[in-house]
């Protein structure tokens, strides 16, 4: 007998990814895909891409997609849910998209309860630009805009954007998970899955926010960006639900 | 059909949501918040949305978004309010989602003040944003006019897949006058957005929107049709009014509610015998090169007459070359020139040339 174990989701395009090797936008894209799969939405899904790495997730997710502007996703998800109520509608954004230029963007969709879902992806860096602050990255971290190392003093503190936007009324779901073991993997799926039901079920907003690694900015193998990821990331920002407002499934 | 009475702002409003409008995003500023306040209480009637955003950036997100989905989709704002959609205008110019903007235009530079302006000339018709774009650009000078040019600029943008843009300034804004309204739009006879609008990807391939490519010779294609797009525009779009021009020696050049000051100066002027007649260029862009240029021909003198530093002016240079002078007068800052002044300049110019 044979079993089928992998195959490729269908909201997946088959394109390849353009992602170094060892980042974990791949695992996450994955991951949405098999939920929408799983949900049976994606011939109403339509996905919002960012300005970042994930720039290209229009091409390689397999629905009707756009490339918002800079921090705006959002904004561009509001309009066409407001306009296609019927639909179903995601943003992918990474943390300087999320975090930096888009905050307002972002606190006003989930205070709005705008029934979207959103993948946060927070790698500390910005990746597409060449590895320059994030939000989000970490005190002490050097990045090509912070080379003596991220300094409270003069660069701030590093953004938690889920415990922010727990506060916002018009969240139904917010995660903060990682994609570092097998384990982690499934939780985020399960996560993932609940923000995507908070919209579904007409309940709010949702929101995974994924720990992830950048060893090409980082200046790391993948395994050891992995483990830094544990050991400095995790501690920083502590994974969770911060808002369930969906219940269990069935 | 019946008059109304209405203000200019609320009349477009109106327009809009006769011409099958059902998407309103917007964030308060002066001189143009009654359009909005009217919508928020007109589109629940007719199962609209309207939805007061965090900002303007994120307004003409949000219309990117809800034209992506291919319904029509309006927002209105005034002078820095504009500025801050810029970045957003050109994405929906490249991505080629229809949508129409008000800018109300008030003093500037900078906060300016909330008075009538025309400042924002060049914004509205050179760029604004960044890249190869163009808007088409409607200027009314009646609240009529705004009527009938807040549904044709539905059409346009949906004809062309463009951003598409109402140029009016506070005064259009806040002025009363009868206007008869169009009929309501069947939503049915809208125009057909399913080859291209992200609508769910059911038994088909994924609709993309996108105003990028990574791939330079790929851009370069798109920025070509788009050039072909606006060439078809300059075809077919050109609007202008021509008042008492036939015999017309001197013929003032204005848009707007400038222009229908302009009127009265010309109906003064004929008084005292002296033969002046009106240019109006009612879409700003696509610009009427051509009709002025023929003006030429018979007119010694072009008198244009703006409330800014003189923007509409390099256009009416434009179109006049070196064929026949033109003079300029203008007023700033928000201060609307009254007939007298006008026809006051206009003598001491005629007075200076023979
Ligand atoms: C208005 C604007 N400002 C700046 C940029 C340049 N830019 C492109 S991607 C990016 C940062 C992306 O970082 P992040 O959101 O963390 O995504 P990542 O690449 O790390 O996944 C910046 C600043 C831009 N495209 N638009
Ligand atoms: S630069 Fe970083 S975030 Fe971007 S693809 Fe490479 S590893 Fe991933
Ligand atoms: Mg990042």
């Amino acid at each position: 007998m044979r079993k089928l174990l992998y195959k490729m989701p269908e909201s997946l395009s088959g394109k390849e990814f353009t992602y170094c090797p060892g980042c974990h936008h791949g695992i996450v894209h994955r991951l949405v895909a098999e939920v929408i799969d799983e949900l049976g939405i994606r011939e109403k899904t339509l996905v919002v891409a960012p300005i970042g790495c994930s720039v290209f997730a229009y091409q390689f997710f397999n629905m009707d997609g756009t490339i918002a502007a800079h921090g705006r996703a959002p904004a561009v998800a509001t309009g066409m849910k407001r306009a296609r109520p019927d639909l179903y509608v995601f943003t992918y954004q990474g943390d300087g998209d999320l975090a930096a230029i888009g905050t307002a963007e972002i606190m006003h969709a989930a205070n709005r309860g705008e029934k979207i879902t959103t993948i946060f992806i927070n790698n500390a860096i910005y990746g597409m630009t060449g590895g320059q602050m994030a939000p989000t990255t970490l005190l002490g971290m050097k990045t090509t805009t912070t080379p003596y190392g991220r300094d409270a003093q003069k660069d701030g503190y590093p953004m938690h954007m889920c415990e922010f936007l727990k506060e916002a009324k018009g969240v139904a779901y917010l995660a903060r998970t990682k994609v570092t073991t097998p384990q982690d993997v499934e939780k985020t799926k399960k996560a993932i899955k609940k923000a995507f039901l908070a919209q579904i079920k007409g309940i709010g907003f949702g929101m995974v926010e994924v720990l992830s690694t950048c060893p090409t900015n980082w200046g790391m193998d993948p395994i050891s960006a992995m483990k830094w990821l544990e050991e400095k990331m995790v501690p920083e920002y502590p994974l969770g639900i911060f808002v369930d407002k969906v219940g269990d499934e069935k | 059909m019946e008059k109304v009475m209405v203000k200019g702002t609320e009349a477009i409003g109106e327009a809009a949501i006769r011409a099958g409008c059902r998407h309103f995003f917007g964030y308060p500023i002066t001189p143009q918040s009654e359009l909005p306040e009217y919508m928020s209480k007109r589109l629940p009637e007719v199962g609209g949305v309207f939805l007061q955003t965090e900002s303007e950036v994120a307004t003409v997100n949000m219309l990117y978004g809800a034209a992506c989905t291919g319904t029509r989709v309006m927002t209105s704002t005034s002078s820095p309010g504009f500025s801050l959609m810029m970045e957003g205008v050109s994405y929906m110019a490249c991505a080629q989602l229809p949508a129409v903007f008000v800018n109300v235009v008030r003093g500037g530079p900078g906060l300016g003040d909330i008075q009538p302006a025309q400042g924002d000339y060049w914004q509205a018709t050179k760029g604004g944003g960044h890249g190869d774009y163009k808007l088409i650009v409607l200027a009314p000078s009646t609240v009529q006019e705004a009527v009938d040019l807040t549904v044709l600029a539905f059409d346009l943008a949906d004809k062309y897949r463009t951003p598409t843009l109402i140029l009016a300034d506070g005064l259009l804004g806040q002025m009363m006058e009868p206007v008869t309204f169009p009929e309501f739009r069947d939503l049915s006879t809208l125009p057909d957005h399913s080859s291209w609008a992200m609508t769910g990807a059911k038994d088909r391939e994924p609709h993309i929107i996108t105003s990028f490519d990574i791939d330079p010779y790929i851009l370069e294609k798109m920025n070509l049709e788009l050039v072909e797009k606006y060439k078809e525009i300059e075809k077919n779009e050109v609007r202008w009014e021509e008042f008492m021009t036939e015999d017309a020696e001197i013929v003032i050049t204005a848009f707007g509610t400038v222009a229908r000051i302009a009127k009265s100066v010309v109906e003064m002027a004929r008084k005292d015998g002296i033969k002046v007649g009106l240019f109006r260029p009612i879409t700003v862009w696509p610009y009427p090169y051509e009709p002025l240029k023929k003006l030429t021909e018979k007119v010694d003198l072009f008198f244009d007459v703006e409330m800014n530093m003189g923007q509409m002016l390099e256009d009416v240079k434009l179109a006049i070359g070196d064929k026949k002078p033109v003079a300029f007068y203008s007023r700033m800052g928000g201060v609307v020139p009254t007939p007298t002044e006008i026809y006051e300049a206009l003598k001491k110019e005629i007075g200076r040339r023979v």
